[in-house]
């Protein structure tokens, strides 16, 4: 038998429907995936009894005929997903003891759909960083080029290179500025971050409310319809969630895109940008053209903003979701002779440098004198970038772009080290989707000259990640690119 | 804007955070740059624009005031550092 950790999702659920192998020899081949993948650090636990026991129950149900959507298949889970009794650190020292007596509605509707549980994957602190190694826990490595030790991207480092190293069928992500797609674009899987409202952030650590948005990080377009429909849908434990209804992903795949209008947007094309990049969205934008779209050329005008303004918004929400860490009520304590001093100990020691970096300057754009000048202008030119895109779709149906400006960079690299602004600097072609709350996809176009995956990006409208699916189909079709085996 | 010393003093405090007296001036100069960077938005012109705190158009809605999961004080309570008869112990703070 062939490597069955090597399947898609999709082809999984055949193998598994017609006996080629069974739910428990599907988990057990990802278990020994894991543990000879160990040096890649990209679980922070492994939970191979759980697994066995989901293994055995997806058995019964195939042996019953009431085999559900995602019977069988072991998945990967952030762990920024609260998990029933299963520790959840969102890779915090402040959090590295915490068991959540309660389990997130995003993994409990895939469980509740048979899949598998094989552990919890790293990611940078608190989501908070685009390449894990703000994980306390450790950087994960690239499964490209292993003997170079690159980052995987960041924050879903962890889920990216577990899916592209195939420990994990799939696994889920979270995207608050760019942090499901910059790591699927350097690890050369694919991801989408839903429109925002799509899935429940009930149980998922919060980091920034009004961008935060779970998605699946899987190996093709398909598997990550089949994920997302499962994995998304009304909560009432989530007042940002929306009551419409869920649309079957995998049907759109394969239709026609023809006289489909896809945006070209001028802004995403700077100057300088890296030329390898640069020559894969020309060839993207080929490919959809061959298959019958119509190329727009389309204006984002105020996208230059977009990452200075993330970066009021985003810490303005991090100082106040994460004020609860306290040393009271769960996590780490570390005491003192007084309350306050107490806190301050307890936070000191449990944040990492770029956390604690956050925090104080969304408590500065946030404190008293300095909350217009920041805070809401910056909320002001959110709506002019919101605006700009409800401008574009009015002339096109879909925007296709370049998910980084790079490919993955090495572990340690010294000019992000040095400026945080330059790490930002990641999320330049993903961060206004978050703050338009619109649908993302990124998924892999090809390999740089030396040899590691560049990924484009499209973008839909509010609630039509149908289009978004279709379009997705087409170019992968076309592009062939070759996972890791 | 640029910020000074007293001022990083003042929003750390605020933060509940601690920052070492030899890494103060390091921590002003990292947030004069980032400030720096964010002034940029200077340029834009917002007298008209309104404000967005949601993306999502749906009204908010609200649910009835009842109880929908009580009586968990030991789940609450599970992993909290220090607990005694069903309460949170903190420092004292009233002499």
């Amino acid at each position: 038998m062939t490597d069955i950790t090597k399947l898609t999702i999709a082809e999984s659920l055949d193998g598994l429907k017609n006996k080629q192998f069974s739910a428990t020899d599907l988990t057990k081949a990802y278990l020994q995936a894991m543990e000879d993948n160990r040096s890649l650090n990209a679980y922070v636990l492994e939970t191979p009894e759980m697994a066995l026991k989901q293994a055995t129950e997806a058995e019964k149900h195939y042996a019953s005929g009431t085999n559900r959507a995602l019977e069988g298949i072991p998945l990967g889970i952030k762990d920024l997903f609260c998990t029933k009794d299963v520790r959840t650190t969102a890779c915090s020292h402040i959090l590295d003891n915490f068991i959540p007596q309660y389990e997130s509605t995003v993994t409990a509707n895939l469980f509740n759909d048979g899949a598998v549980c094989l552990g919890k994957l790293n990611l940078d602190e608190f989501a908070m960083g685009s390449s894990t190694e703000n994980s306390f826990f450790g950087p994960t490595i690239n499964p490209w080029q292993r003997e170079r030790k690159l980052v995987p991207g960041g924050s879903s480092g962890g889920s990216s290179a577990a899916v592209a190293a195939n420990i994990c069928a799939a696994a889920t992500g979270t995207d608050t500025g760019g942090s499901i797609r910059q790591p699927a674009a350097f690890c050369g899987v694919t991801g989408i971050k839903p429109t925002y409202g799509r899935c429940s952030r009930y149980g998922v650590i919060a980091f920034a409310s009004s961008l935060d948005q779970p998605g699946p990080i899987a190996k093709d377009v398909k598997d990550c319809a089949i994920l997302l429909k499962s994995m998304a849908g009304y909560d009432v434990k989530d007042a940002t969630s929306i009551n419409k209804e869920v649309p079957d992903f995998v049907a759109v795949l394969g239709q026609s895109i023809k006289g489909l209008r896809i945006g070209v947007p001028a802004e995403y094309r700077p100057q300088g940008l890296n030329e390898e990049m640069a020559g894969y969205w020309d060839k993207g934008i080929e490919m959809l053209r061959q298959a019958g779209a119509e190329i727009v050329n389309i204006s984002l005008p105020h996208t230059k903003y977009a990452l200075p303004i993330y970066y009021i918004i985003a810490p303005a929400e991090v100082s106040s979701n994460l004020a609860r860490y306290d040393g009271v009520r769960y996590g780490l304590r570390v005491d003192g002779n007084s309350l306050d001093e107490m806190y301050i100990n307890t936070r000191s020691a449990g944040f990492g440098k770029e956390v604690k970096r956050r925090i104080m300057i969304g408590t500065y754009v946030l404190s008293a004198g300095y909350y217009d000048a920041y805070y809401r202008k910056a909320q002001k030119i959110r709506r002019l970038i919101r605006n700009d895109f409800l401008e574009a779709f009015k002339q096109c149906d879909v925007i296709l772009t370049p998910t980084t400006p790079t490919v993955a960079f090495p572990i340690g690299d010294k000019s992000m080290l040095e400026n945080p602004i330059n790490m930002w600097l990641n999320d330049v072609f993903t961060v206004s989707v978050n703050l338009a709350g619109l649908p993302a996809m990124s998924l892999p176009i090809g390999l740089s000259a030396d040899g590691l995956p560049l990924g484009l990006q499209l973008i839909g409208r509010a609630f039509d990640e149908e289009t978004i699916f279709k379009t997705a189909a087409v170019l992968e079709k076309e592009a062939k690119f070759e996972r890791l085996k | 804007m640029t910020i000074d010393t007293q001022t990083v003093r003042k929003i750390a405090f605020l933060s509940h955070l601690k920052i070492e007296d030899d890494k103060i001036a390091e921590t002003e100069q990292e947030f004069n740059k980032i400030l720096d960077w964010v002034g940029q938005l200077n340029e834009v012109d917002t007298s008209d624009v309104r404000p967005l705190s949601a993306v999502n158009d749906t009204e908010l809605v609200c649910r009835k005031d009842e109880v929908i999961e009580g009586n968990q004080a030991d789940k609450i309570l599970k992993n909290a550092p220090q607990e005694e008869y069903d309460y949170f112990v903190v420092p004292k703070v009233v002499e």
